[in-house]
């Protein structure tokens, strides 16, 4: 069921459910995804993993592997001309591992053949001595000062505190807990996948590759190749989903190594489990934190302990630290704080980016405390919250004012608002009972609960990162051409870009240009920003071009073009009669603009926490309806209400898309997904084993958009991305609690968390 | 029936395909995607778990990763490609691109292919027959709602054509 | 390098003793897993796709039984007179994988994998099925019980098909259930299979996932037996359910693994039985 409302209009603007360009091309199997490249004389490349979390390498030997025939090169560490480690904040990961392995899956060696199966009887041919060390998978222990420190950087990633206002403030009502979360993938579809093809001579490659940030890669793979960037020319490659899985390279610095080893084109792909050990999760957390309150149930300070858990090396740990931290508070007033958080490196898989980066952590652990709070204070779920909830002018523990539109009190009340589903009846199809198809629970044995998360949402980058995008607007005879180097993972940015054009410069016709590093950088597709960013950079872009075209006009017609704006496809004199149409006005002359688009800049906090590091909120609410089956301890998650804070809706099918979408990942992360880690092994590197939730697990959704404006915005919308997936994960949590009357600290729910 | 497995042939969207120099072990999908230049069925489990790279065989719709392709050849074998012809969207197709049922498209044209199964069979499937027949395909961008829309819409579509 | 696609069961059997040690493959579902993943690569391969003789199902000559083709799909076993006649098996093929794994599989694989969670196997083993094994020169049947002997180990002996199983027509009442974590798509973290046997007064319990291979909990089916009247339909007491269960979980053997643990697999095959026996008594 859908509340999206299709606009009616005939041309595809801002505001319109505009269709995807691409859809075409995707439905009918044509849209070419990174994993679908080909060239000539192409070889496979394949990448040689450590099976331990923690050993010391003694020796690598490979002399059976090159005898193999079709094997074409073999490269370890000796092989990197240029820097031997990367990273996306600090540059700690080794391409390959030379003389220790940090973690299972840590690349060692790199094949070329020419065929799959190839390369896998090579990788089986290698033979690499290892000298097993015990590994540390345990965040508290590594951050122990007689912990042996396993890379030279240390096991403290990044250590922050904030602390705010009066230290020794006892509320009336104090509630704590401790809640942890486990470790989850983004498990996007279209597996890692790029292609590189060597320039003649190997001067330098071409790569087509699926990534979230094409300028990133290429500073990245230009060092550890010791070439100049503008040897490294990446093209976007078509990107099955991505949600923060492809912002760290994986397998771009290997491929065009084996390209310019070989000489001739290299593809790779890595399979699901490959997957599994090649890119980063999401941080596992632990978080202690207590809440005092007044008697009425206003917060009046918190207390908090956040460990997360980077796994061997730092990726994006310190920033998913500092938003964990910095959004502990939740969407709620605080004036009173102490917060300590670390980021530790353990001998665990790799852990970075994934939708909500940090705040999906903190959004449990204080949502799970709003509920103790509202139990605490005699008050129900929505009245706790609504007594809290922030607004716009509020200070953050941060000390940082929130200048975003907030309307936190109005997610909640219109999420309320929403009708409750119909209750099970006692006839229902198997399949829309828990258990589905299993026919292992009866109505009989069905318990309803009813849960609450609301949350807090930064936008865009923090902590002083000097963020921007840019675009280029090319308008010639009725036709623009746009030009950036924005992914599109399948959030829909190649949608939106063509509806800003339309909408500011009256034309029908716009054209993408391709995806790549000629033009400068767009900034990574996260952090729910490229609406706001890239947006921004196509709407300076189309603006300017529009002043261009204005006063072309303007001078040919002799109107001052102060007077001109666009009507629909025309453009009109506002003072007058005059009127031309945008294809003839721009016939036989082109107009060219580029335009960069930053956003205020941030500051870092200081050593108490302080510090304007954000840019911009957003805010959701959302009420889980589940069943619970609680002798099995099995769950049916039957219904998402939700209200989100979405500035201004560009198109409404593509934003609903981006709720329910978030809302399943939120859900999978509730109640099944999980990498289950056993002293550093992935024990589920699988879709057999990681289960992500199928179209019967898939609850009815109701959205509501909340449409206030945001004046900071470039088109008045807030990023959409990361909220849906953030506090749906507690409210259901918390509605299992109401079926079940359990404690439930930790995510994802298992069933003998449930029923034992 | 003893095939040359140097040497056989596959019989999609109604064309002989020869294949030659085949390992043995590949999938369907292998062969499909890198032997025959039909990479619209997509690989992203390798184990039948999510449905991207769903076919009709002989009138089922299977996981073409778990067919061995040497022993399908003499089989009648639909993919994503010969669903219409060239330039052409079926029904379902349409209703995925009016209705949000794509994002980043990934596991679409194994939905595509599983649901023109269904419909095939079940001219006017109820919603839990809709959600049970595409079980078996994972989609991780859409969390399914505008799947069902479009389902829903390519059902009605079919049937006012009727 | 071969790939052998007999069209009859005849030229099957002959391939099969020509090359005892080759792959055999029925819908492909567990062994292209394995041959995807690299853990096995097969060199000579019998499909069995095209033999219909084992893509069927065919009463007794004294209607008391049935056998079932090993190559038929679950698909078929969903619904009609298969599903009328064997409700647990439909029931259990309903859960098999998704739609597409289950137009592919079937028993034969199931028991060829010889999974304890495969999801077809605690039925065979709570109606006594038979298993039909068939080589160019003979053919024996032998109790499921026997064939299965641990963990993906069967009693298949090189050369041998598995061609069919037989299953007795019961007067009673049988079902499965089944929990996985997910609504859909999930493998078994633990199975059972309840039948009732009205007209012997005997009632059989067979789990899938709470041990090496599936298990027969026949202790507690002679305990049962010994408290109730199982001719008759009649509910059960609370207290002697619960002892039921308690005693069904104790002749389970689960482990841990990354899919659940041993003391939620034995508290899950205790609640299924359970449930099952009720259902069987107020139908």
């Amino acid at each position: 069921m859908s509340n999206a409302t299709k606009i009616s209009t005939n041309r595809d603007i801002l505001g319109a459910s505009a269709l995807r360009p691409d859809g075409a091309a995707k439905v009918s199997g044509k849209f070419e995804f990174s994993s679908d490249l080909h060239a000539e004389h192409m070889l496979w490349g394949a990448t040689l993993r450590s099976p331990h979390p923690f050993a010391r390498i003694i020796s690598i030997d490979f002399s059976a592997a090159y005898k193999i025939s079709g094997v074409e090169a073999i490269i370890t560490a000796q092989d990197v001309p240029g820097k031997k480690t990367y990273g996306l904040i600090a540059s700690d990961q080794p391409v390959f591992a030379s003389e220790i392995v940090r973690y299972v899956g840590e690349p060692i060696v790199a094949v070329a053949a020419d065929h799959p199966e190839t390369c896998r009887r090579a990788l089986a041919a290698i033979k690499v001595v290892y000298e097993v060390l015990t590994p540390i998978t345990d965040a508290e222990v590594a951050l122990l000062p007689q912990t042996l420190q396993i890379h030279p950087d240390g096991n403290l990633i990044r250590h922050q505190r904030i602390v705010t206002g009066d230290q020794d403030l006892q509320g009336d009502v104090i509630v704590e807990g401790t809640y942890e979360m486990g470790m989850q993938d983004q498990a996007f579809l279209g597996l890692e996948a790029a292609l590189a093809i060597p320039d003649s001579g190997g001067a330098g490659v071409e790569m087509y590759v699926a990534t979230q940030w094409l300028h990133e890669d290429q500073k990245q793979i230009a060092a550890c190749l010791n070439l100049p960037l503008d040897k490294i020319r990446l093209t976007l490659g078509g990107v099955g989903g991505a949600f923060g899985a492809r912002e760290d390279i994986s397998l771009q610095v290997h491929c065009a190594l084996l390209a310019l080893h070989t000489s001739r084109p290299i593809k790779m792909q890595y399979s699901r489990e490959e997957s599994f050990y090649g890119h980063v999760h999401r941080h596992p957390a632990k978080i202690w934190i207590r809440h005092h309150a007044t008697r009425s149930g206003v917060i009046q300070r918190i207390e908090s302990r956040m460990v997360f858990d980077g796994g061997a090396y730092a990726s994006t740990s310190s920033a998913v630290l500092i938003n964990g931290i910095t959004h502990i508070q939740g969407p709620y007033k605080c004036s009173n704080a102490t917060v300590d958080g670390f980021a530790v490196r353990t001998n665990n898989p790799p852990c970075g980016a994934m939708r909500g980066f940090g705040v999906v952590q903190a959004c449990y652990a204080h949502e799970s405390q709003m509920d103790k709070l509202a139990v605490a204070c005699g008050l129900s779920p929505v009245e706790v919250r609504l007594v809290n909830a922030m607004v716009t002018g509020d200070k953050l523990i941060t000390g940082q004012v929130v200048e975003s539109v907030a309307p936190v009190a109005r997610c909640i009340t219109e999420t309320d608002s929403i009708a409750m589903p119909a209750p099970l009846a006692h006839d229902a199809n198997a399949l829309e009972i828990v258990g589905g198809s299993g026919l292992t629970s009866l109505p009989h044995n069905i318990v309803r609960g009813v849960g609450w998360g609301v949350s807090i949402k930064n936008l865009m980058y923090s902590d002083s990162f000097d963020d921007f995008a840019t675009a280029r607007c090319r308008l010639q005879d009725g036709v623009v051409h746009l030009k950036y180097a924005t992914v599109e993972v399948g959030q829909g940015f190649v949608i939106l870009a063509p509806q800003i054009a339309r909408s500011v410069l009256g034309v029908d016709e716009v054209v993408i240009d391709p995806v790549d590093t000629r033009i400068g950088s767009a900034g990574s597709t996260s952090a729910s920003r490229q609406t706001w960013m890239s947006g921004g950079a196509v709407d300076g872009a189309c603006r300017l071009v529009r002043q261009r075209l204005f006063e072309h006009v303007g001078k040919l017609h002799d109107i001052d073009p102060l007077r001109l704006v666009i009507e629909d496809t025309d453009v009109v004199d506002m003072l007058g009669d005059f009127r031309i149409s945008v294809i003839e006005a721009s016939t036989g002359v082109l107009f060219e603009e580029t335009f960069e688009h930053h956003h205020r800049p941030t500051e870092e906090l200081d050593a108490n926490g302080q510090g304007n590091c954000h840019v911009a909120f957003a805010f959701v609410a959302h009420r889980a309806v589940v069943d619970v089956d609680v002798e099995l301890g099995l769950v049916k998650v039957i219904q998402i209400a939700t209200a989100q804070d979405v500035g201004r809706v560009l198109n409404p099918i593509a934003a609903l898309g981006q709720i329910e979408g978030g809302i399943a990942q939120g859900l999978g992360l509730a109640v099944m997904e999980e990498i289950v880690l056993d002293n550093g092994k992935m024990r589920n590197p699988s879709f057999t084993d990681y289960l992500l939730p199928t179209a019967l697990d898939a609850p009815e959704v109701v959205a509501i958009m909340i449409e206030e404006p945001e004046p900071q915005a470039p088109l008045g919308a807030k990023g959409i991305g990361e909220p849906p997936c953030i506090s749906v994960t507690p409210a259901i949590a918390a509605a299992i609690r109401n079926a079940t009357g359990r404690d439930l600290p930790r995510v994802p729910i298992r069933p003998q968390d449930i029923c034992l | 029936m003893m095939p040359n497995t140097e040497i056989y042939n596959l019989r999609v969207n109604g064309k002989n395909h020869e294949v030659r120099d085949a390992w043995v072990g590949e999938s369907l999908l292998y062969v499909l995607r890198e032997r025959l230049g039909l990479p619209g069925s997509k690989g992203a489990c390798e184990q039948g778990e999510c449905g991207s790279c769903t076919v009709i065989m002989d009138g089922q719709a299977v996981c073409s990763c778990l067919v061995m392709a040497a022993t399908a050849i003499d089989a009648e074998i639909k993919t994503i490609e010969g669903l219409t012809p060239d330039g052409e969207l079926t029904e379902v197709q349409d209703a995925f691109i009016t209705e949000g049922g794509v994002q980043c498209g990934f596991c679409t044209p194994g939905l595509v292919v599983a649901i023109e199964h269904l419909l095939d069979n079940n001219q006017s499937p109820t919603e839990i027959e809709i959600k049970e027949a595409i079980s078996g395909n994972i989609c991780r961008c859409t969390g399914y709602g505008r799947i069902f829309e479009a389902v829903q819409t390519a059902v009605a579509t079919r049937r006012a054509a009727r | 390098m071969t790939v052998a696609i007999p069209q009859t069961l005849r030229e099957a059997l002959a391939f099969s003793s020509a090359n005892p040690n080759a792959q055999i493959i029925q819908g492909g579902t567990d062994l292209m897993v394995e041959i995807n993943f690299n853990h096995r690569k097969p060199t000579d391969v019998i499909a069995l796709r095209r033999v219909e003789e084992i893509r069927n199902y065919a009463y007794t000559a004294d209607k008391s039984k049935v056998i079932v083709g090993a190559g038929l799909p679950y698909q078929k076993m969903e619904h009609g007179e298969i599903a009328e006649l064997f409700p647990a098996l439909a029931q259990a093929a309903r859960t098999v994988g998704s739609p597409q794994i289950r137009a592919a599989g079937s028993i034969g694989g199931n028991l060829g994998t010889c999974s304890p969670a495969g999801d077809a196997l605690p039925v065979l083993s709570a109606l006594n099925a038979e298993v039909n094994l068939r080589t160019e020169t003979g053919s024996r049947d032998i109790s499921v019980h026997d064939f299965m002997i641990g963990v993906k180990r069967n009693d298949r002996k090189p050369g041998e098909l598995i061609i069919s199983v037989t299953l007795p027509i019961i007067q009673g009442w049988q079902g499965y259930a089944k929990v996985g974590v997910r609504n859909a798509m999930v493998i078994s973290v633990a199975s059972c299979c309840l039948v009732v046997d009205r007209k012997l007064g005997a009632i059989s319990v067979a789990l899938g996932a709470v041990g090496p291979t599936i298990i027969r909990c026949r202790e507690t089916e002679q305990w049962l037996a010994t408290q109730i009247d199982l001719k008759s339909i009649s509910a059960v007491a609370p207290n002697l359910l619960k002892e039921f269960g308690e005693r069904i979980a104790n002749e389970s053997k689960p482990i841990d693994d990354h899919r659940s643990t041993a003391a939620y697999r034995r508290h899950a095959v205790a609640t299924l039985s359970r449930r099952l026996l009720v259902r069987a008594n107020t139908k």
